[in-house]
């Protein structure tokens, strides 16, 4: 069913500042087909989609098109040629309008070349709207509208440059699975034009449903090329990492304390949560899992007091407590770690020992207000050497540290607080996986010294992996709680959908 | 059965459409009727605060020049910019007017085409250090307004230059084409419903929203951003450029050292109008009603016989309350967090 070849790249390379990007890769795309890009985060897919579509320039390398050398500069110049590309970060203007957004550079105009043809601009944006199947008002605004429906706003304006080649880059991250279904089938109809689909995706269950071939990228440089019909979903993880990994694994059997440590009843938010009551017990890890918008992050945002409760009581060992901001939850022992750590919870161009005694600073100055520089530095050392961070000194800007190292600090700056109890989101978002096990060993520890542990995670292997105890949360409500023995992807996958549609 | 379907869908449509255009504009309905009270309020104390001659001279006059730049400002604040040097640029644009209009002996018209032109040559520029240099607009204009105040002081050899030899000169602001309506007046206007046009119905206003909105994502769309947004900021200079004359016109004169925190009044305005300094969001309309807001309240503080120094403090409780309602209506509305 493959057509003839449209876009193919040799020998690209690109090289940042210190980093070699992209090493010698190759890659081709047939007419006719989705082609899948794999590969760990930094592995260099979303550098070469960047080359693609005219935002990066190569250092090296040839880019062939429909049997043309192309030299793609701009991003114009890529909408030019017909290459047009969805990004992983939705890339839309929420004040405009779905039509506004479609169309923006290609507003259709009156006769005067300077006034906007708003009616023909709406009728356009129907017609294509229409031709895929998707249902919006082309005159609702963007930002008033869901993640999901957002996504497919940009496949329209993607689809709208008529062009041959669409990337498409983590495009079901975001959405549920009929949502996904949905977009398959809008994938499927644009393969039966003869149109060629770039497929990035971390969802490796996904490729075998909707990719042709799969190639695989490592650390810049190209690995594999295979038909998604004769590979595996193990030998493709294997290919990626450089070596096997059990993505099945489990924790170890761990003696739990019957002690709750923290108990919350019914918490409502305005917006989301709905009646969300749990118990936390000492040396615990509890996972929370669910899809996009069910309400993990505002679950934790409404526990340490960042969002209003509208209802709900929370107890610590026992004794009902009242947190209402961020500052009684460390009063508290409550530490919550963000899953955007450079944004919320460090300070980039600080060292490491100002970002471990930052939510503990009253500790380390003397009377006067003065900074006590040796137990500063002292406890900066020792958190150093126990959580294992990379670094020549504590005196190294955070910025400097991988994003593993990132979260270590982060962590150390919350175990300096003595918190008893710690919110991790995202713990291994943005980290490589050979980081993400030492986060991993990192936690369990934590875990068998008496520290409670709640786990946000939208990488079901990893809440898997890390929980006692799983909670499942959709569209602001908790739908079950699971031991970690009675869990699998499908278990959870059940109870994550359970309103939705 | 499909046509059913369609029909409640279509009818929940324009119902939600007509709600949101409530929730949409519920921003400057609170404006408006902060406007009226105030006025009311005025009236109510003084009731010579509500005579024609008043309303007229008194409280629209004094709106043309500031009311102008917000006009002109509210397309660089709605791109997420900042133009800090629209009140000095004035003061040059009318410096620049006044030498050659009076010392070449131009005709009146030609007043306009100077002054514009200058006004648009600055916007250009400070586009132009934006766009391509990369300074941060509040840096870029900062800049631009401490050269251009220099300049005016430079080229008038700091005095004012009297415009006693241009015929009628005067009547650009202060004669009346339209029944009593100052032409100062007719001009603000006229250039409010154009700077709506270009804001609402032509490419240049619809790329304004966008970059506000995102950027990065125009920018990813293939709009050439960087030439947009220059002529954003020459946009912005065309109307500095008008207030210029329409200052010279009110005064007689242009006053080197008149000038500096105009920039500042017009800011007040555009913010009390409800457009978002973040970018992304604003109107003409409110704009103008912002800047009507800031003038009866300094005209009616003024009759109420209030001193100087308190006005200005009024004004600054009213951007506190304005700002603040908004951000409320907003969280409550769930726009923002």
């Amino acid at each position: 069913m493959a057509g003839s070849q449209l876009l193919s790249l040799e020998g690209v390379s690109k090289e940042f500042p210190g980093v070699k990007a992209l090493d010698n890769v190759r890659f081709d795309l047939n007419a006719g087909e989705v082609h899948a890009i794999v590969g760990e985060n930094g592995a260099g897919k979303s550098t070469l989609m960047k080359i693609l579509s005219g935002i990066y320039k190569k250092d090296t390398g040839v880019i062939t098109y429909q049997g043309d050398h192309v030299n793609v500069s701009s991003p114009h110049e890529a909408q030019s040629l017909g290459i047009s590309i969805i990004h992983q970060e939705l890339n839309l203007m929420p004040h405009l309008t779905v039509a506004e957004n479609i169309f923006i550079g290609r507003e259709p105009r009156r006769k005067s070349r300077i006034f906007l043809n708003n009616s023909k601009l709406v009728k356009d944006a129907q017609a294509l709207l229409d031709e895929l199947n998707i249902v919006l008002d082309p005159k609702e605004l963007v930002g008033e509208m869901t993640i999901a429906r957002q996504q497919m706003v940009e496949i329209a304006k993607a689809v709208s440059y008529r062009g041959e080649v669409i990337i498409m880059d983590e495009p079901t991250s975001s959405l549920t699975p009929s949502e996904t279904e949905a977009l398959f089938k809008i994938i499927n109809s644009l393969k039966a034009n003869g149109k060629g689909i770039i497929y990035i995706s971390h969802r490796l269950e996904e490729l075998d449903v909707i990719s042709d071939r799969i190639t695989v990228i490592r650390d810049g440089q190209y690995v594999k090329t295979m038909k998604t019909k004769e590979t595996s979903i193990p030998e493709v993880i294997s290919l990626m990492v450089g070596r096997k990994v059990d993505q099945d694994q489990r924790p170890d059997k761990r003696a739990l304390s019957k002690d709750v440590v923290l108990k919350a009843e019914n918490i409502s938010t305005k917006k989301l949560l709905k009646d969300v009551s749990f118990e936390l017990r000492k040396g615990e890890i509890l996972g929370f899992a669910g899809l996009m918008g069910a309400g993990r992050t505002e679950l934790a945002r409404a526990l340490i007091g960042a969002d209003p409760k509208t209802s709900g009581k929370v107890w610590l060992k026992g004794q009902e407590i009242s947190i209402k901001n961020p500052h009684d939850a460390v009063q508290a022992g409550i530490g919550y770690l963000s899953e955007d750590r450079k944004r919320y919870g460090l300070l980039l161009i600080q060292d490491i020992t100002f970002n471990v005694i930052m939510a503990s600073i009253p500790k380390y100055v003397n009377k006067f207000g003065i900074f006590k520089k040796g137990p500063a530095a002292g406890i900066a050392r020792d958190s150093i050497a126990k959580l294992r961070i990379r670094t020549p000194s504590e005196k190294q800007f955070v910025k400097n540290l991988s994003g593993g190292n990132q979260q270590k600090v982060v962590i150390a700056k919350w175990l300096a607080r003595d918190c008893e109890i710690l919110i991790f989101d995202e713990p291994t978002r943005g980290i490589d996986v050979g980081a993400k096990d030492e986060i991993y060993k990192l936690l369990t520890q934590l875990a068998n010294e008496g520290k409670s542990i709640i786990m946000i995670s939208s990488e079901l292997p990893e809440v898997l992996r890390m929980s006692d105890r799983i909670a499942v949360m959709c569209e602001g409500r908790l739908t079950g709680i699971i031991e970690n023995k009675d869990a699998d992807q499908n278990v959870i996958m059940q109870y994550a959908t359970k309103f939705r549609d | 059965m499909s046509t059913t379907v369609k029909a409640t869908t279509s009818e929940e449509v324009s119902g939600n459409k007509f709600m949101a255009l409530i929730r949409r504009e519920i921003g400057q309905v609170f404006a408006i009727a902060g406007l009226v009270i105030i006025f009311a309020f005025f009236s109510f104390m003084k009731p010579v605060f509500y005579s024609w001659a008043n309303v007229s001279n008194g409280i629209l006059m004094s709106t043309t020049v500031t009311g102008l730049l917000a006009v002109g400002i509210t397309f660089v604040i709605i791109t997420g910019g900042i133009d800090l040097s629209i009140g000095t640029g004035t003061t040059l644009c009318a410096i620049l007017v006044a030498h050659y209009v009076v010392g070449w002996h131009l005709p009146l018209w030609s007043g306009f085409v100077i002054g514009m032109s200058f006004g648009a040559l600055i916007g250009a520029l400070n586009g132009a250090m934006i766009a391509f240099l990369k300074l941060p607009p509040f840096i870029a204009t900062l800049a631009t307004m401490k050269a251009a105040q220099g300049l005016a002081l430079i080229i008038s050899h700091l005095t004012p230059i009297r415009f006693d030899t241009v015929k009628g000169w005067e009547s650009i602001a202060q004669g009346n084409l339209i029944g009593s309506i100052p032409n100062g007046v007719l001009i603000l206007f006229g250039a409010a419903i154009v700077a709506w046009f270009i804001l609402n119905r032509t490419v240049i206003g619809r790329y304004t929203f966008a970059i506000g909105s995102n950027g990065e994502a125009t920018k990813l769309s293939g709009v050439k951003v960087e030439r947009w947004l220059i002529l954003i900021y020459a946009l912005c200079g065309l109307f500095v450029g008008l207030a210029a004359v329409v200052l010279t016109a009110r005064l007689g004169a242009a006053e080197p050292d008149l000038g500096l925190g105009y920039e500042l009044e017009a800011i007040a305005a555009v913010i009390i109008g409800g457009t978002s300094l973040l970018g992304g969001k604003g109107t003409i309309s409110g704009t103008i009603i912002g800047a009507l807001i800031m003038a009866v309240l300094t005209n009616g503080l003024r009759i109420l016989q209030v001193q100087q120094e308190w006005q200005y403090v009024v004004v600054g409780i009213v951007i506190v309350i304005a700002v603040f309602g908004d951000n409320v209506r907003r969280r409550r509305a769930g726009e923002i967090s």
